[in-house]
Formats: C-alpha cells, structure tokens, sequence
C-alpha cells in the first residue's frame, strides 16, 4: 500500500466528517455487537471435488475435480460459539439448540442448517455488517490442509451387478470406525490450520450453503446432461464431508450406515459483502485510508 | 373328543374316559434307569460365542447320547452402544446372550452351572426345554463359590430360551441384565418342512435380542454404576415403565454390523435363530424372506412359508430357514422400526454372489423428471 501524499490535505476535512459520524449519529441505538475475530482467506486456486452424486450410463462415477479460482473471503477464525449464539436465542431470532447446559466456551451444536440460517440473519443486523454461511468450497479454501472431502468412493466397480459398489461401500465405512468423541470442546481444543481457522476437521461438522446434487454425466467428455438440485439436503465439511437433510441437528441421522457419524453439527460464518478486512490494530487505519481514497488496499 | 358337560364332570367323566384320554394324549414317557442313561455315549462340547453356534451334526449320527456343557456366570460391565453407556451385566459364559447349545431329541442334556465367587449374587437356570423343577431353577440355584450340574433329558425339539430366575424380583433383573441364552433340540433326522423334505443349512447365525432399562440422570444423560447393588433400585424404576432405553443384537447397539457383520453367500441357506427371553419382536430381513419359518420356534409344527416378517414372542426363540438369492448388504431387524433404528436392533448381513437381474433391475437411473 502506498499513500498518496498530493490528496492527504483534501482527505483531511473528509476525516472530520468520519470522526462525527462515529462519535454523533451512530449513538442512537445500542452499539453494534462487536464482529467475530476473523482470517483473511488469501485468493486461492483449488482442486475441488465437486459434492453430490455423479452418474454416467446409469452408474455411479467419481465426482469430477474442478480447478477453480477463489478470490479472497473473510472467514471466523473459531465455530460460532454457545455464548454468541445464545444472544440470539436471547434475542428471540434463534432456537435453542439441542446441546445445552454445558460449558460455555464451546462450539454451539445440534443445530441444523436453518439455525444457522437464523443466526447469521440475526448476526448480520446485530453486528450491522452482512455474514452468511460458506460455501462448500470456501470451506475446502479455509480448512486447507484439514480438508478431506469424499473418503467413500462412489464408483460403480461393475455395471451389471450393483452389489459390487454397496459391498465395498459398506468395508469402507467400516474401516472408518472411530473413536467416539462427542463432548463439544473449548474453542481452540483441534487447534489452528496452517491458515490460523481454529477446530476445522475437530469433532464437529460444520453446515455449508452448498445443496446436494445428482448429475447426470456424459461417458466421453465429462460434460454435464442434466443435474436435479435438492436444496433440502446440504453439505457439511469436518473430518469429511456428509450430507444431510437441513431439518437435522443430531449428526447420528446422518453419514454412514456403519462407520462413525459426525458427532456434532455446528458452523461458522463468512463475510458475504465482499469485504476483505484484515483484523486487528490496522483494521481502522487502513478503513480510514481507504475510505479517503488515499491508496489501494 | 369332549363335550362341554363331560369336562365339567371332573374325575367320574375322567374315569370313563380314560381310554379316550390315553388315545388323545402324547405318548407316555420312557423311564431310562440310571444304569441305562449310564450306558449312553457322552460327548464334551465347547460352547462358542454368539451369534455363532458350535459345530453339529443336523441329522444325528448313531443313538442318544449325554452331552456335556460347562458354563460359568461371569457378572461384569459391558459397553452397551456407541455413547459408550455402561450396563452392569450378567453373563452365562462371559456373553450377552449366553452361548447356544445344541443336541437332538432323546439326548441328555448335563449342564455344571459354575458361580465364581467373584461374583456377588446367587445365580441359578431356567431351560424352557426341560420339564419340572421350573425349568430347572428350583435344582440349581448356586452361590458364589459354588457350582451344580443338571441333567435333563431333551424330549421336544425346537429352539427355547434359557434364562437365570433367581427369585421374585431377582428374576426380571437378571434377565434385563443379560442372563439368557438358547438351546436347540434337532429332530434326529434332521428339519423338515412341511411335506416331510429334508431341510438343511449351510450356515447358522444365532441372534439373542436383549431389552435393557438403563436409568437417566437429570440431564438427560445415561447413568453408570459402580456395581450391580447400586444400580437396582432406579434401574427397577426404568423396567416398571415397560419402555426399554436399548433394543438390541448381541449385547450392544451395532454388535452384529461393520467389522462384525452377518456373512453369506448367494445360493447358501442360512438358518437364523432369534431368541427373546423377555419381549415381543417381529425379525424381518430387509431385502430377503423366511423360506421356512418355525415363529414359535418349534420342530413338531411344519415351518410357516414365504414370510417377510415373523413374531418372536418375548420368552421363546424362534428360526428362520432362507436361502440367499441376491448379493449385497441385508439389514436383519425386529421390524418395530424405531426399535430398530433408534434403539439398536438392526444387525448386518454382508452377502457375495452374483446379481440377478431378472429377479430385480434398474431399468432407468434416476433423471430429471421428464417432460412433454
């Protein structure tokens, strides 16, 4: 960033009327609820497998991976958590969550997608800047190197006997048994990525926006025939990726008929206006300087 | 064959038809003397752990015979789902449910019941198979420290509970704890249906289903005992509301699925014995039927056929003969299916083979619906 001297004596009235701004008409209200620690997903280019079910010929085929080009997005750094979703619950925008009661600087779990809907609509009008969920790819983006995706292949193995697929489906989940951890931990417990997002791929599933698909593939090229969305099922990244209705809190309804489920769903918002704010002590320097038009960000 | 005023005149009527009785009723017993039985070939079995059963002979070979079975009661926690709840169990044999046994009809039966005295409370049996003493309670009723050997003689065939009935209210305890088992008596000859056609089974799976009461905390949150003794009173609370908290194969939520799952083949027959010492359940094969179906469990009846869903009633055992048609994943379940989905009573069955398309086919994948 370099700062144009030449405009600094024409930005300085302008200040004046920031600083009047802040100090006078904002003070009708409450003050808005301070935003959540965030990350500064820097712009990225992914491999990214593409969710749902894919078919060709009437098989099931592996999902293609699509290189895509990501621009930079602001990312909480922790799970939304039980305190800060309790003020909405407080507020009346939110419902209780079906994990309650226990220690308070956890993750919030049992809450579906539409709670997390909920919550990032009241989110946005308390904090006076606009969140949404993530995408499923933002989430592969943000988790980096804790992104998993698929772990089951979809592939048919033998087109003429169906049994082929559900057989070695159902070894594979089994081999993923695992320990059971289900008691939320304290934020921070799964630690950082090598990106500073706390818990990602921990012991809770986090929803995205991203819905399930069934795609219809041609066999030669790849190319999409036809593809049937069902938004009342959705994507959620953790250890790996599940579907699952939207309506569901209990991570059991979901996932493998035999392996370990998710334990908890959960979630965590990202900054849907495009704003690419880098927390801390520079944050209102480089607002202010970017508001005057002093220099590019 | 009576009329309604000969059976209400008692003993003169029963007097007068005593020729008519003796033509209606079983056969009479044979009395084998002690030098007799004493004469009869013995043979030592090594009880397996369910759901498999030891090896047998379907159609007996040579003549009855005494068959030797050694049990210890081992009392013991066991993990009972995947929240890692913790049931204070009671074991013939270190499983829940306890191993099965099987012998033919006219063979001796001769059980040594052994109660370590590591274990805290009087134990005894109950063989639904045996006839007098209460199935065998009143004669082996056993402190820790002690041991008692049975003999009875195998006069029925079919599938039975066995159960541990200690006294009053011990006697539901014991059983919601996981204190019963099965033994199946074979024709000599081996199954039949109901024309007289030899029946066999290439395979035997042996599934016990337990109802357990396990008490909450005021959270919500399944509670753990530190022994038998101090779980008894809220868990006697829990059974008096007749609503189970667990419904399940094997001992546990899953026992009987990923790693631990039913095997088969396509083109194998497997006969699967379901054993309920306390609860009604109705078995169903998701994907499959029962062939040949003793519901009650009983031999002497010809096996009801072609059934998608049989009823096992609570404190009996039941089987089902079926022969495999299609690979792929079944589940097995008692068709309540909260029981079976929420509650854990759904075990796996992971069958090889090669699919036939004329029995079942996709004829087209699922596509956008379309449109005219």
């Amino acid at each position: 960033m370099t700062v144009n001297l030449s405009k600094l004596a024409g930005g300085a009235a302008a200040l004046l009327v920031v600083l009047a701004m802040w100090t006078g008409a904002g003070r009708e209200r409450a003050p808005p609820l301070a935003p959540a620690a965030t990350i500064l997903v820097a712009s990225t280019l992914v491999d990214y497998p593409q969710p749902g079910e894919y078919l060709s010929g009437g098989n099931p085929v592996s999902p293609p991976v699509e290189k895509l080009e990501v621009p930079e997005f602001l990312i909480m750094k922790h799970q939304v958590g039980l305190i800060e979703y309790g003020r909405c619950v407080a507020a009346g925008a939110c419902n209780t969550p079906d994990v309650y009661g226990i220690a308070d600087n956890v993750p919030v779990t049992g809450v579906n997608w539409n709670d997390a809907e909920a919550y990032a609509r009241w989110y946005s009008q308390a904090t006076g800047t606009a969140w949404r969920l993530p995408t499923a790819l933002e989430a592969m983006v943000a988790a980096a190197e804790r992104f998993t995706g698929e772990v089951f292949s979809a592939v048919a193995g033998d087109p003429g006997n169906p049994a082929v697929r559900w057989l070695r489906l159902y070894r594979e989940e089994a081999a993923f048994k695992r320990p059971v951890d289900p008691r939320p931990r304290p934020h921070g417990s799964f630690g950082p990525n090598s990106l500073g997002v706390e818990d990602f791929a921990g012991n809770v599933w986090e929803w995205t926006s991203t819905c399930y698909k069934r795609v219809t593939v041609e066999a030669a090229t790849g190319d999409t025939l036809e593809s049937v969305e069902n938004c009342g099922v959705r994507v959620l990244e953790g250890k790996h990726r599940a579907y699952m209705s939207s309506f569901v809190r209990d991570g059991k309804s979901g996932g493998c008929a035999v392996g370990t489920p998710p334990e908890n769903l959960g979630f965590r918002l990202v900054r849907s206006d495009g704003a690419t704010v880098v927390p801390a002590a520079r944050r209102t320097f480089r607002r202010v300087v970017a508001f005057l038009g002093l220099a590019s960000a | 064959m009576f009329t309604r005023r000969q059976a209400l005149l008692g003993a003169a009527a029963a007097s007068v038809l005593a020729p008519t009785l003796t033509k209606m009723a079983v056969a009479a017993p044979t009395h084998a003397t002690e030098a007799e039985i004493a004469g009869l070939p013995r043979e030592k079995v090594t009880l397996v752990a369910p759901p498999h059963v030891h090896a047998h002979e379907q159609v007996a070979k040579g003549g009855p015979k005494v068959v030797e079975f050694t049990m210890p009661i081992e009392e013991k926690p066991v993990v009972i789902d995947d929240e890692g709840t913790v049931l204070q169990g009671m074991t013939f044999d270190g499983s829940i449910p306890g191993p099965m046994m099987v012998v033919h009809e006219g063979d001796y039966v001769e059980l040594t019941l052994i109660n370590p005295d590591t274990n805290t409370m009087p134990h005894n049996i109950d063989f639904h198979a045996a006839t007098g003493a209460l199935g065998g309670g009143a004669l082996t009723l056993i402190n820790p420290g002690e041991e008692v050997t049975l003999r009875f003689k195998a006069t029925r065939t079919g599938t039975f509970v066995y159960h541990c009935a200690p006294e009053g209210p011990m006697i539901p305890w014991h059983v919601v704890s996981g204190m019963h088992g099965t033994i199946m008596i074979l024709p000599r000859d081996g199954l039949k249906n109901d024309k007289g056609e030899a029946l066999r089974y290439d395979r035997i799976y042996y599934v016990g289903e337990n109802d357990f009461y396990v008490p909450r905390d005021a959270d919500g949150n399944f509670k753990t005992y530190e022994s038998h003794g101090d779980s008894y009173a809220d868990t006697l609370e829990v059974m008096k509301g007749l609503v189970p908290t667990h419904v399940v194969f094997n001992g546990a939520k899953g026992a009987l699925t990923g790693e631990n799952a039913l095997k088969a083949k396509v083109g194998e027959a497997v006969l699967i014995v379901h054993s309920q010492a306390n609860r009604d359940t109705r078995p169903h094969l998701i994907g499959g039927h029962g062939d040949y179906v003793w519901e009650q469990g009983k031999f002497a009846n010809p096996p009801a056929k072609d059934l998608e869903t049989w009823f096992i009633r609570g404190g009996s055992a039941g089987s089902a003969l079926y022969t495999f048609l299609q690979p792929g994943i079944y589940a097995y379940v008692n068709h309540n299916l909260i029981e079976a989905v929420e509650l854990g009573a759904t075990a796996h069955f992971v069958v090889e083979g090669e699919w036939n398309d004329d029995l079942m086919k996709q004829i087209i994948a699922p596509r956008p619906i379309a449109v005219n």
